[in-house]
């Protein structure tokens, strides 16, 4: 199961490494500098110890229009506390010191990457070990700007497929797709709508149809019930909103980061990697 | 730069104008602009469309809006110019967009795209408004044609903009204060973004303005050409010939997209987009996105926006709400890079003092985003030979600014 870039990636070695274990996988998503960049690496290191088999570390952005009130929350928190691009590159290579393994995603927005510029981005994102990328507003349409780049650059481009990607959409939505193919669970942003696990596992199978990649599924799993559930029909199991939330809970009246901020996330990717790992495929 | 044949045939099939323009939607959104692109495109060649179009435009929007001969502040600019020793003060038109059903220029878009939604089967409509004179058309016409509306609103505009919020709950329309970001235009549009993404099957999102995702910035700017297409019929009526320039407001530019499209590719007309410099362009507290801003990727497209170095995306500012947003349209942003329109700015203090000039030499009490025209109007005029046709797009009705202009002039209301 390799993905058209130059080699495989931790990404794929993961995957790899989930498949032989019979598992499902769990990803995680916390967004970087939030609520400041000290508490967020902290996070950050733990969260492979904790169970996360995949990390998602969110870009913030001003205009986040894909996503619900939490992760809208979670960014300005992020950014108030002075968190830029730049700085997100120095988070994961803070965190590579450490890791070699763990798969590391960037998710966001275009508007940043674009300032920063593409190619110099590409570069230091490499550089400091990133592995793959989910830009929510660049489709197919527009795989010029970045996804062809990425993969030239040996950096997997993760698509979002949706319950409005139908059989004839499906096959472009998945043509430059690497690393895993990410299902979005709802119509709607991230933290709203509870998905249906039949559903999703429905459309899981409709996807592998079209794809030998792992396909992920995320948007409204909150809790390791319906994790657990959820990735019983799929390759990996995304949670956000819920981690974030519980970055949100342990802050202090000034909205500063408390003893309790690290351990709380931890505890949660806890739970929820007991849950997920105990699936059996 | 090499100049095209023709500047009016864009954009090309991906949406694109120069550099600008584009679809940068998230996937589960993506379908539905394709169908909305199909959609549009069979409805334009289809002449019962256009043709049920014109009734509604004639009979329940009440166009042709007059092209106005403003003769008292033709006169009181050739009076400034000879004061200062010069024989200047061109002769200076008004589009009368003001005079319109809902008070606004807004209202021929909004026609359209109700039309095209119900053509679709769409029977919930929803709209981002900043001034409310979007919201309030789209309120009207889902009235008129009993649809549900939903209108997205900045919290911060709510507050300043009362009477049109009275307006659109009158007219049925559920107004949703938007409480997130910085509470203005843009904010009102990410989440009628998500409530898009939300709600696929049954909504049509009725875009305001020539920006968002292809099709919408060429679409909004075929049903505002109308306002060009009747300015050059009458202007060749009044004078017999094409007028000298043209100058209208831009925030997101429809209004301006409306008036110059159809005269882009007459060589001798000159156009001036202005865009709003709040406090000044060097105090940081504007909304011109071209004289200010750099090109990102916001609400779909590319284009010049307010940001920072990390392209984070700035608080606009201007006194007129309509024209508060830190992106303009794609189209301007090609139509500058290109050089054949000229973009300008107008402050929040120029474009109050034009308001009060206009109301009284005119009678016609102007809203504050073409104020903001008629600000740099006030200045070009006196410095063009008095042969000098100049046509102004007066593209709304100041009624809904009374109480912010009060405010600034330290009036009771």
């Amino acid at each position: 199961m390799t993905s058209p870039t130059t080699s495989p990636t931790r990404i794929d070695d993961r995957f790899q490494a989930l498949a032989k274990e019979g598992r499902p996988g769990l990803v995680t998503f916390i967004t970087a500098g939030d609520p400041d960049g000290a508490t967020s690496l902290a996070i950050l290191k733990a969260l492979p110890g904790a169970g996360a088999d995949v990390i998602e570390l969110g870009v913030p952005f001003t205009d986040p229009m894909a996503d619900g009130p939490a992760i809208q929350a979670a960014g300005l928190r992020a950014l108030r506390a002075g968190q830029t691009l730049a700085k997100t590159l120095g988070m994961v290579k803070a965190f590579r010191e450490g890791d070699a393994t763990t798969p590391i995603v960037l998710m966001g927005y275009f508007n940043p990457i674009y300032v920063y510029g593409v190619d110099r981005f590409l570069a230091d994102a490499k550089a400091a070990g990133v592995d793959g990328l989910i830009v929510v507003d660049l489709p197919p349409e527009e795989d010029d700007e970045l996804c062809l780049p990425a993969l030239a650059a040996g950096i997997d481009f993760i698509r979002l497929a949706t319950p409005t990607t139908d059989d004839r959409r499906l096959p472009a939505v998945l043509k430059h797709t690497a690393g895993f193919v990410y299902y979005v669970s709802i119509t709607g942003i991230t933290g709203s709508a509870t998905p249906d696990a039949d559903a999703v596992g429905t459309a899981v199978k409709r996807i592998k149809g079209h794809t030998a990649l792992p396909v992920a599924v995320g948007f409204g799993v909150k809790t390791p019930e319906q994790a657990a559930a959820i990735a019983k029909g799929a390759d990996a199991v995304v949670v956000g909103s819920a981690l974030v939330e519980t970055v949100r809970a342990s802050l202090d009246s000034h909205g500063k980061a408390t003893a309790e901020t690290v351990p709380a996330v931890e505890q949660l990717a806890r739970a929820l990697a007991d849950a997920v790992r105990a699936v059996r495929r | 730069m090499n100049a095209p044949n023709s500047f009016r045939t864009g954009p090309d099939e991906r949406g694109h104008f120069g550099i600008h323009g584009g679809r940068f939607v998230a996937e589960t959104l993506m379908p539905l602009i394709l169908e909305l692109e199909k959609a549009y495109e069979a409805a334009r060649a289809d002449p019962a469309f256009q043709a049920e179009m014109d009734g509604y435009l004639t009979h329940y929007v009440g166009r042709p809006s007059p092209l106005y001969y403003a003769e008292r502040l033709t006169e009181h600019l050739r009076d400034v110019a000879r004061k200062a020793g010069k024989d200047g003060g061109a002769k200076i038109y008004f589009k009368r967009e003001e005079l319109n059903h809902t008070g606004s220029h807004k209202v021929n878009n909004v026609l359209g795209q109700i039309m095209l939604a119900r053509r679709m089967g769409k029977h919930r409509i929803i709209a981002e408004t900043g001034a409310g004179q979007h919201g309030v058309a789209t309120a009207t016409l889902c009235a008129r044609f009993g649809l549900k509306c939903v209108v997205y609103m900045g919290a911060v505009d709510v507050e300043r903009q009362k009477p049109n919020v009275f307006r659109m709950k009158m007219l049925g329309a559920e107004v949703v204060p938007v409480q997130s970001g910085s509470k203005t235009l843009k904010d009102a549009m990410n989440e009628a973004l998500r409530d898009w993404v939300t709600n696929v099957h049954d909504t049509f999102y009725c875009i305001g303005t020539v920006a968002g995702p292809h099709p919408y910035p060429g679409m909004v700017r075929d049903f505002q050409s109308i306002i060009g297409r009747e300015t050059r019929e009458q202007i060749m009526e009044a004078e017999g010939r094409l007028p000298d320039s043209l100058i209208a407001a831009v925030g997101g530019g429809s209004n301006a997209m409306g008036l110059f499209h159809p005269f882009l590719d007459d060589p001798t007309v000159e156009m001036f987009g202005v865009e709003a410099a709040g406090h000044g362009i060097a105090s940081g507290q504007h909304a011109a996105s071209i004289t200010g801003g750099k090109p990102g990727v916001l609400h779909g497209n590319r284009t010049y926006l307010l940001m920072d170095g990390d392209g984070q995306i700035a608080e606009a500012h201007s006194i007129s709400a309509g024209l508060d947003y830190p992106g303009i349209g794609p189209e301007h942003s090609w139509l500058n890079d290109i050089g054949r329109v000229t973009y300008i700015t107008c402050t929040d203090a120029e474009a109050l003092a034009a308001f009060q000039v206009c109301s009284k030499l005119e009678g016609i009490i102007p809203a504050l985003e073409c104020a903001h025209a008629l600000g740099k109007v006030l200045e070009l005029a006196t410095e063009r030979p008095q042969d000098h046709l100049m046509v102004m797009n007066l593209s709304g009705r100041g009624d809904k600014d009374i109480f912010t202009v009060a405010e600034h002039l330290g009036a009771q209301i």
